[in-house]
């Protein structure tokens, strides 16, 4: 199926949606995607940031679709031309979404622990107004803990469910979820239950704000202080293979390898994630990619010399693969 | 002026019951559907007809069912579709009270056109006590043997459920209907897919509302075309309009399509005209979702014409000077009503009633109710009401399911026509602050009787 995106035309398999088809192309083409989370099923079509203008259905029928779509749960059809950046209609409304996604945000970026890799910055450094018209004071909720090593503030959420798709499809049994309705709904646990599975620690990772953070790290650095590696252990639960979120030689913090979409490569266990600080527990295999625009690669570490004390076991990677 | 097809035996007592019912013609249609007619032959007679749903959007019902997957190796479902939340709404209500088995008929009908063997009553949870009284025509219906396996000793067999909400106006919304229905969080589906091929439990299902349902029995009656000569143009047959507001009549009236407004407004036989000999204001002709209108737009269109109660009549001049038939909640506002606090109220309605899923209505809706909060209370700005329609064009269009529309458009419509009351607030806040029923000294201002805009007569 051909599809044409911004005027790029790609090709893509029967049954993709627009998002998808976005991604292969890659680049700024790509819209920005708050909820939608490739390897959630069910997920999307929630925070609307990423609707785009489809100028032409299909080749066989040539008219516009009347509304915009979300890209993240539209199919694809064949001979489909669709507008992202080149349209100025999806810039303005996306300029509303961000607004509204802003309205109830606390903006405390300079205390939360997401700042440097949130994805509500990026999306409103690239999408947003840069003043706000709202006065009404901002609704809040009390911080809570939802198990040792979780803490949920819901001021920060803009409710993109995806950690509820996490605790429905990683954990056999989700203990938190969306109470109440409207702006005043919330994640919570129902009754200050303790979220206890083995891979809830999963949802700090897709939380694309910093409304779940790892209580482990919490105010210990500024993540652009620190250097991300690639990092694995033998484990039994998961892949162990981790990002490990390093200053000097210690270990800060351990998240999953997120790739260029922020989405994680594969879930892992809360035994890495919590426990497992300590240098001797891991294996490093070198510094991860990050991308220039993000301020994370401001310390330039991938140019720095291979460190005496880091030494890849040989073979190893072949090995799992 | 037309004849009446739903409510021809209201007055009757005891129509309630099967007996009465099926003295007076009742079930007629089903014999005739099940003995007489092919599954295909009762969809042309629908096509046919031209019925358009009654719950809002005024889509083909024909065409709906057309869409529904018979490919597939899964069950099929029929949902009635019986939330009636819309503020000004209470048709539904009126017809399940009075002639449940008219809806049962349809039902019946209905499904035996779709290949559906099991059909449920999605009903509104605050109208618990209609569930006794659909069960009991259910019961009844069965007793007779117009419900249950092989009716009228053909080989089409129907169970039908009643289901009760918990309340929610967003179950209203057909995906969110079928998810509260499954047992889930009422929340509204991302579309596609389309229930017609994954509804409930991931079968094809049609979902239609308690009237296009009921409607089914009667079309069967008198034959698609002879249905399709009541109305005008492509608003066939007759609708029922609740109307309430302040009119000397309130009520649920079954009007012919095509009827003018203002002969609904003030015909003795119809709302009987504005109450307290005052004068109209405005009107928000179909349920509190669609835009509002001041009096003289709604009885005439911006070409001169007599604007009549017909899905297309109504929505003449789009957005800028028309409005939508709606599901036909008729509100009508005296020259006391005060627009501002009325939106305010609306407002708030959506408010509460969000769901919370998608980011735009999710905070659009508390935003707009902040803000118009603060322009009644005298508290506003006049930036405040561009902000307003800035707020209400960045939900409109882009939420997942029509309710951040239904949000957005009442506000942008109120502020389009009447901005000078809006204004007004701003400037006169100790005013607004002590008189909730309307801004008098406005209205003594512009409503005069040579103003044009007020209109009483009859």
């Amino acid at each position: 199926m051909k599809v044409t995106i911004d005027n790029i035309q790609v090709e893509v398999e029967d049954g993709s949606t627009i998002l998808q088809a976005a991604r292969k192309i890659g680049g700024k083409v790509v819209p920005p995607a708050m909820c939608y989370y490739s390897k959630l099923k069910g997920s999307g079509g929630k925070c609307r940031t990423c609707l785009v203008k489809v100028a032409q259905s299909s080749a066989k029928d040539p008219r516009p679709m009347p509304k915009l779509v979300a890209s993240c749960s539209t199919p694809v059809q064949d001979g489909m031309v669709v507008q992202n950046l080149t349209s100025p209609e999806v810039i303005e409304a996306r300029k509303g979404i961000v607004e509204f996604l802003l309205l109830n945000h606390p903006l405390d970026c300079p205390v939360c622990d997401q700042a440097g890799e949130c994805d509500l910055q990026d999306l409103s450094f690239g999408f947003g107004m840069e003043e706000t018209a709202t006065e009404d004071e901002r609704r809040e909720y009390p911080v809570i803990d939802i198990g040792d090593n979780i803490k949920l503030h819901m001021n920060r959420c803009i409710l993109c469910y995806r950690c509820v798709y996490t605790a429905d499809q990683l954990t056999d049994k989700r203990l938190h979820g969306v109470l109440y309705r409207g702006d005043v709904s919330e994640i919570s646990t129902f009754i200050s239950n303790a979220v206890t599975n083995e891979f809830s620690g999963n949802v700090i990772d897709v939380c694309p704000v910093g409304a779940l953070t790892d209580k482990t790290f919490r105010f210990k650095s500024r993540v652009w202080f620190l250097k991300p590696m690639n990092a694995h252990r033998e484990c039994t639960k998961c892949s162990g293979k981790v990002a490990a979120w390093m200053f000097g030689n210690e270990i800060y913090r351990i998240t999953g390898r997120k790739d260029q979409f922020g989405e994680v490569e594969e879930f892992i266990c809360n035994e890495c994630r919590f426990d497992k600080k300590s240098i001797s527990d891991w294996v490093i295999d070198g510094p991860r990619h990050i991308k220039r625009q993000s301020v994370i690669s401001a310390n330039h570490y991938e140019e720095l010399k291979k460190q005496s004390v880091i030494k890849p076991i040989e073979g190893f990677m072949e090995k799992q693969e | 002026m037309g004849g009446k097809i739903l409510l021809t035996n209201i007055d009757i007592p005891g129509i309630r019951g099967f007996d009465v019912y099926r003295a007076h013609g009742g079930y007629a249609a089903v014999e005739k559907a099940l003995r007489e007619m092919s599954v295909a032959e009762v969809g042309t007679e629908v096509n046919r007809s031209g019925l358009r749903g009654r719950g809002g959007a005024g889509f083909p019902t024909g065409l709906k069912w057309s869409f529904l997957d018979r490919k597939s190796d899964k069950p099929r479902y029929l949902v009635c579709n019986a939330d009636e939340s819309e503020p000004g709404t209470f048709k539904d209500r009126y017809l399940m009270q009075h002639l449940p088995h008219l809806l049962i008929e349809g039902l019946i009908i209905s499904s035996y056109a779709l290949g559906v063997n099991t059909c449920y009553i999605y009903i509104r949870g605050e109208f618990k006590y209609l569930v006794g009284i659909l069960e009991k025509a259910i019961r009844e219906a069965r007793q007779h043997g117009f419900l249950g396996e092989r009716i009228l000793g053909t080989g089409f067999s129907l169970n039908i459920y009643v289901h009760p909400g918990a309340g929610a106006y967003i179950c209203g919304e057909e995906t969110a209907l079928l998810e509260s229905l499954e047992g889930k969080r009422g929340n509204p589906r991302i579309k596609p897919p389309f229930p017609a091929f994954k509804g409930l439990y991931g079968c094809p299902t049609v979902v239609n509302n308690v009237e296009t349902l009921a409607t089914v029995g009667p079309i069967i009656n008198m034959g698609g075309e002879a249905y399709s000569k009541y109305g005008r143009g492509k608003s066939t047959g007759t609708k029922l309009i609740s109307a309430c507001g302040n009119i000397n009549k309130p009520g649920v009236y079954e009007i012919e399509m095509g009827l003018p407004v203002e002969d609904f407004i003030f015909s003795p036989e119809y709302c009987g005209g504005i109450s307290n000999d005052k004068y109209l204001k405005a009107v928000i002709p179909g349920g509190s979702s669609v835009p509002i209108l001041p009096a003289d737009l709604i009885l005439n269109t911006v070409k001169g014409e007599k604007r009549l109660m017909s899905y297309e009549s109504l929505a003449d001049g789009d957005f800028v000077s028309g409005t939508m038939l709606g599901s036909g909640g008729f509100i009508v506002f005296d020259e006391d009503a005060c627009i501002v606090r009325n939106t305010w109220n609306l407002t708030h309605f959506y408010r509460h009633e969000s769901c919370g899923q998608c980011s735009p209505c999710r905070e659009g809706t508390g935003w707009m109710e902040k803000i118009l909060y603060r322009i009644e209370h005298g508290q506003g700005k006049m930036s405040d009401i561009d902000l307003l329609v800035r707020v209400a064009k960045n939900i409109e269009g882009n939420t997942i399911c029509p309710l951040g529309d239904a949000a957005a458009w009442p506000v942008a419509s109120a502020i389009r026509h009447f901005r000078r009351e809006f204004e007004y607030h701003v400037k006169h806040p100790e005013v607004v602050k002590n008189i909730h029923h309307g801004a008098i000294e406005l209205n003594a201002e512009l409503m005069g009787p040579d103003s044009g805009t007020g209109i009483k007569y009859w």
